[in-house]
């Protein structure tokens, strides 16, 4: 085995590369600064490089963490009984912060439809959570409509956006298609900004009712956290029905070869436009919950980097299944969290962080062969 | 009024063509969406105003103006070129066998570690650009053009021009246009590829870095997050002009710039981000392929 492959490698990882890059900071911080920037990597790119060789049959610094992970229904289980127990144990903190992940689980879970079963790259699904939040808050102040009335509508009309923008974008392929997503999203922003008189723009709109229950309004976390896991629960039931349904399979052959899918006589137009929508439909129910929740809503909350987040977790924990999703959307909810004391460099870490996953693996941390590539 | 704007729209359109030839060149070459080309544009807005401001720590700027604009300028467009020529090598060039997906998600990691990297090293608050040139000007048809807008416009139009003979006349260029054709059969002909790919990133992203400077100049204040805004506008252009294809690029780039500034002036100027998205979505649906692009035949 060889640890280093001689003088000249030994010589790009000690100086050369640690030269250059120091070179390269130096005119943001200043030479102090690139000079310590210096030594740690002269330091640190060797040492790393010769604990992967030492490792040796872990060829990627992101092993496949599927080993760990029980198969099938006892996985459920074990995630179910700790979320169960949290509003028992936690603090109101740690049960805020299960809310906003098990929102986020929905969306996720949501998108990995589009991205992670059928293979097309959304880059403005933000969009629709923030239609599905805006709809409720809308129907709720200005027309009074209560929680659970208005959830079905704003669902519906958030499928329907899902539809009606998957119709003429799904012309295109690949590339194109996301950054039609991408425009998508960045004109539901901007018009929910500056149509004061109907969103009242910037300001957002606060006031927004939270749920009732026999009468009563979910004012209690806890309970409104029960409410979450709930859907959370359906959410995750419902996605590893559909996948092994004859629908999630015709998804899944259309993102292995499109053209192959098409000579099986699958619609594919057809198939892609119901991922589409089925995406769209758990965006809007998350949405909903989002505004119910916050009581508030601004377009603040539904930049285009929310959408970057978002994929991030479809992606962090393996495109295309279900675990490996949820794990990602607690793992990018609850890390920041825990990184409170070095809450400046969590956005650094997560640039870092994903391009070092696409480099070492691709497929993220819980993909596995089923999650193959998107085209 | 109506020449006026149109100006203004020229200026700012050379500007997003500048921005637009380094996408244009990257996925001609491996049809990647080069995310983290807006962020280049930002650091070159940046290490312009840092440049510029050690030229006048050490009396540089005081003893003589164009000699420090030009340092200025020529130390810009080397750090970004390094900048571009780094990025490639670590987070696009590992995946170039990759699935579709992974170099773009890649590439919006890059994005947001660059725009976080701006941040933590030079503060989140608006840095001011030095007014070197003044708001001095003059009549032209009774319209108001300032020197800097017509720097702007002159120094675009110098490098497009350069940069046009370079891809058609040189023979690194000629490697470049055979490279975005058919890079099995460009490699098979003995040429290396990824020198090639390496020169597109150096080049599009020194286009980046005047630009950067242009506008920071132009509107006197910089932020960290200008990138994406610019990025996505630079991008259009590109589509907008038929993606792969030089010329269009330019094109599309001025063509976006007018458009913006007629739009903000008759339209809206609430909506004036909005226009270039619309128009985004409007050109892949009616026209892919772009104004000068050609349309590709789908590979099997």
């Amino acid at each position: 085995m060889t640890i280093l492959k001689g003088k000249r490698s030994l010589l790009m990882m000690t100086l050369v590369i640690p030269l250059w890059l120091s070179f390269l900071f130096l005119p943001f911080k200043g030479i102090r600064a690139a000079g310590i920037l210096f030594v740690v990597m002269a330091a640190a790119i060797p040492l790393s490089k010769l604990a992967a060789d030492l490792i040796g049959r872990i060829r990627s610094p992101f092993p496949d963490l599927r080993r760990f992970v029980p198969e099938g229904a006892r996985l459920n289980f074990l995630l179910l009984i700790p979320a169960l127990l949290i509003p028992l144990f936690g603090q109101d903190y740690i049960t805020d912060v299960a809310i906003l992940s098990g929102i986020y689980i929905i969306l996720a879970l949501g998108l990995n439809v589009v991205v992670g079963f059928t293979g097309l790259l959304n880059l403005g699904f933000v969009a629709f959570y923030a239609i599905g939040a805006y709809c409720y808050a809308l129907l709720n102040t200005k027309a009074g409509i209560g929680f659970w009335s208005a959830m079905p509508l704003s669902v519906v009309l958030t499928t329907a956006a899902g539809f009606l923008l998957a119709v003429p974008a799904l012309r295109l392929k690949g590339d194109y298609l996301a950054l039609v997503t991408l425009g998508f999203g960045e004109i539901v922003r901007l018009v929910l900004n500056n149509w004061d008189t109907f969103t009242n723009g910037p300001n957002g709109i606060s006031g927004i009712a939270p749920p009732f229950l026999a009468g009563t309004p979910i004012g209690r976390l806890s309970w409104f956290y029960y409410l979450v896991l709930i859907f959370v629960i359906i959410n995750a039931f419902v996605m590893k029905r559909v996948r092994s349904s004859k629908t999630g399979r015709a998804w899944m052959a259309i993102r292995e070869d499109e053209i192959a899918a098409s000579a099986m006589g699958i619609n594919t137009l057809m198939y892609k436009l119901y991922a589409c929508a089925f995406g769209a439909f758990w965006a809007g129910l998350a949405g909903t919950l989002f505004a119910a929740k916050m009581r508030f809503v601004s377009p603040e909350s539904f930049t285009f980097m929310e959408s970057v987040f978002i994929l991030c977790m479809v992606i962090i924990g393996g495109i295309g299944s279900i675990g490996g999703v949820v794990v990602g959307a607690l793992v990018l909810v609850f890390l920041p969290e825990v990184l409170r004391e070095v809450q400046m460099y969590r956005m650094l870490a997560l640039g870092c962080g994903l391009v070092f996953l696409m480099v070492f693996r691709p497929q993220g941390l819980f993909g596995g062969r089923n999650a193959s590539s998107s085209r | 009024m109506l020449l006026q704007q149109f100006i203004n729209g020229l200026t700012l359109g050379s500007v997003y063509a500048l921005i637009a030839l380094g996408y244009t060149m990257v996925y001609g070459i491996l049809e990647l969406i080069n995310f983290a080309h807006g962020e280049i544009y930002m650091l070159g807005a940046y290490l312009g105003i840092i440049i510029l401001g050690f030229l006048t720590a050490i009396g540089l700027t005081a003893y003589s103006l164009p000699l420090s604009i030009f340092i200025m300028l020529a130390l810009t467009v080397l750090f970004c070129s390094s900048y571009g020529f780094t990025i490639e090598k670590i987070a696009y060039k590992p995946l170039r066998n990759a699935q579709r997906l992974s170099p773009l998600i890649s590439a919006i990691g890059v994005s947001i570690f660059l725009q976080n990297y701006v941040m933590l090293t030079q503060g989140a608050t608006d840095k001011v650009f030095p007014q070197v040139f003044g708001s001095a000007g003059f009549e032209l048809f009774s319209t108001r053009i300032t020197y800097l807008q017509a720097a702007i416009i002159t120094t675009s139009g110098v490098m497009m021009a350069m940069l046009h003979v370079f891809v058609m006349k040189t023979k690194t260029g000629k490697a470049m246009r055979s490279v975005a054709q058919d890079k099995l059969m460009a490699s098979l002909v003995g040429i290396d590829i990824d020198r090639v790919i390496s020169i597109t990133f150096i080049l599009g992203s020194g286009l980046a870095a005047v630009a950067g400077i242009m506008v920071a100049m132009y509107y006197g204040l910089v932020n960290y997050s200008i990138g994406y805004s610019a990025g996505i506008k630079a991008f259009t252009a590109a589509v907008l002009g038929g993606i792969g294809s030089i010329p269009g690029a330019m094109l599309g780039g001025i063509v976006l710039g007018i458009l913006e500034s007629f739009g903000s002036s008759y339209i809206s100027s609430e909506y004036k981000d909005a226009y270039a998205f619309i128009m985004l979505i409007l050109i892949l649906l009616v026209k892919p392929e772009g104004l000068l692009g050609k349309r590709g035949e789908e590979k099997i």
